[in-house]
């Protein structure tokens, strides 16, 4: 299970190895080696199917503290690590201080 | 217009209800060495279409009926297969499943699990499952519609482990269903029939070990165009033919294109259609009513489908083969 602390800034690395932490424990049975690349989609390298989406979309909600709304399950958000990084950096409270916004 | 016409769909109906009785004759009296086929009537085409099959290739005789409705299920349904039975003049049983769910906790897992969404959900309220418009570019998920004692209703989404809960309770009417279709099956010494039509075939729209679950499958070749149309050379009757295709699963009345497929079947069978033989997508999307981007999503979702269900059709896995059977 992956671990962000409240109090632990949000920055590229804490966020993107959030992820891909979340993804190798639930997804890939803890095989690190298997760790799809950042910019790999998740759903064509069968990483994940649409019921894994929705677990990772809760793994988000619970980790970064913020809502994901039913119309941005898309993926433009969650297709690669890079681009739910992205999302997750621009959604979460204070990402707006990385001057970085979601599509 | 080759194009089109390479999409009608239409084939030799005489022809191929023929071929299916010789080849199901073949595998019930010589491959599987049994002495006739219990069928499960839903008053839907496809197990219509199926009964007519097997008593055209067997005789009334040999055919065995079963309608098994639950507490979710549309009165329709009982009253259509009861008809039907008639109609083939085949010998048949009802049997209600829903004590059984009920003592096996399908209905209360099911609402036990929505309730941790919808907090209020219970008596005199209903539910049904749907998919998201596979005609957007987005994830083919799946959202809870609930409907309150007022009629109201609301789309809310299912955290994984909800829809997998929810799923996983419906998933017990199918196989209680199996359960007593083999039950009748082993009493009478005949086989189980499965009656997917190839939409529901290509596309794992069963449930594994349970309507999945059958000794032969006659019609999972024919696009569901063709099983209407074999409704009609066989002189089923036109209720049954006119009937809407139904998942019959939930408490509020369900399409199956809102559960499961992106579009109605008649254009559904034309993308898959197009897609299996190879038609230029231009001519599929015209004969669908579809812009090219609709159909490129279409063909997108099949694909999607067919890899996310694959393992539905395995037997099970074994490490070695067992060189003996």
């Amino acid at each position: 299970m992956t671990h962000i602390a409240a109090h632990q800034p949000l920055d590229e690395k804490t966020v993107g190895d959030g992820i891909r932490s979340f993804i190798v424990e639930n997804f890939l049975f803890g095989d690190a080696q298997a760790a799809p690349a950042d910019d790999a989609s998740l759903i064509e390298n069968d990483i994940v199917d649409s019921t894994g989406i929705l677990e990772l979309v809760a793994f988000i909600e619970d980790t970064f503290g913020f809502a994901v709304p039913d119309a941005e399950i898309v993926p433009a958000h969650f297709d690669t690590i890079a681009r739910v990084r992205g999302y997750v950096l621009a959604r979460a409270p204070g990402g707006d201080a990385l001057g970085i916004r979601a599509a | 217009m080759d194009d089109l016409h390479d999409i009608s769909l239409a084939i030799d109906l005489e022809r191929e209800a023929a071929r299916i009785a010789d080849t199901l004759k073949e595998q019930v009296r010589h491959t599987l060495r049994k002495r006739g086929l219990v069928v499960g009537l839903s008053g839907g085409i496809d197990s219509s279409v199926c009964a007519a099959l097997a008593v055209r290739t067997l005789g009334a005789g040999r055919v065995f009926g079963v309608m098994m409705p639950e507490s979710d299920s549309d009165p329709e349904s009982l009253r259509l297969g009861r008809m039907l039975a008639g109609a083939l003049g085949i010998d048949s049983a009802v049997e209600d499943i829903g004590p059984a769910l009920a003592a096996l906790g399908c209905y209360e897992r099911r609402d036990a699990a929505i309730r941790r969404i919808e907090p209020e959900y219970g008596p005199g309220w209903a539910c049904k499952i749907a998919i998201s418009d596979a005609l957007s570019d987005g994830y083919a998920i799946s959202w809870l519609v609930v409907q309150d004692p007022d009629g109201e209703q609301r789309r809310l989404r299912m955290p994984a482990d909800v829809y997998q809960a929810v799923v996983a309770a419906t998933n017990m009417k199918q196989r209680t269903r199996k359960q007593l279709e083999y039950y009748h099956a082993d009493r009478l010494g005949y086989a189980v029939l499965g009656t997917p039509n190839r939409l529901e075939y290509d596309q794992g729209f069963f449930v594994r070990n349970g309507d999945g679950a059958a000794d032969v499958k006659p019609i999972a070749h024919l696009y569901k165009t063709q099983v209407y149309a074999l409704a009609g050379h066989l002189g089923l009757p036109a209720e049954i033919r006119a009937r809407a295709p139904t998942t019959d699963t939930w408490s509020l009345a369900q399409t199956q294109e809102e559960f499961y497929f992106a579009l109605p079947y008649a254009r559904m069978d034309r993308c898959l259609y197009g897609l299996n033989h190879g038609i230029p997508a231009a001519a599929v999307a015209r004969a669908a009513g579809l812009t090219d981007d609709q159909l490129a999503h279409v063909w997108k979702d099949i694909a999607a489908k067919r890899k996310a269900t694959r393992a539905l059709h395995f037997g099970p896995l074994l490490i070695e083969d067992v060189a003996e059977v």
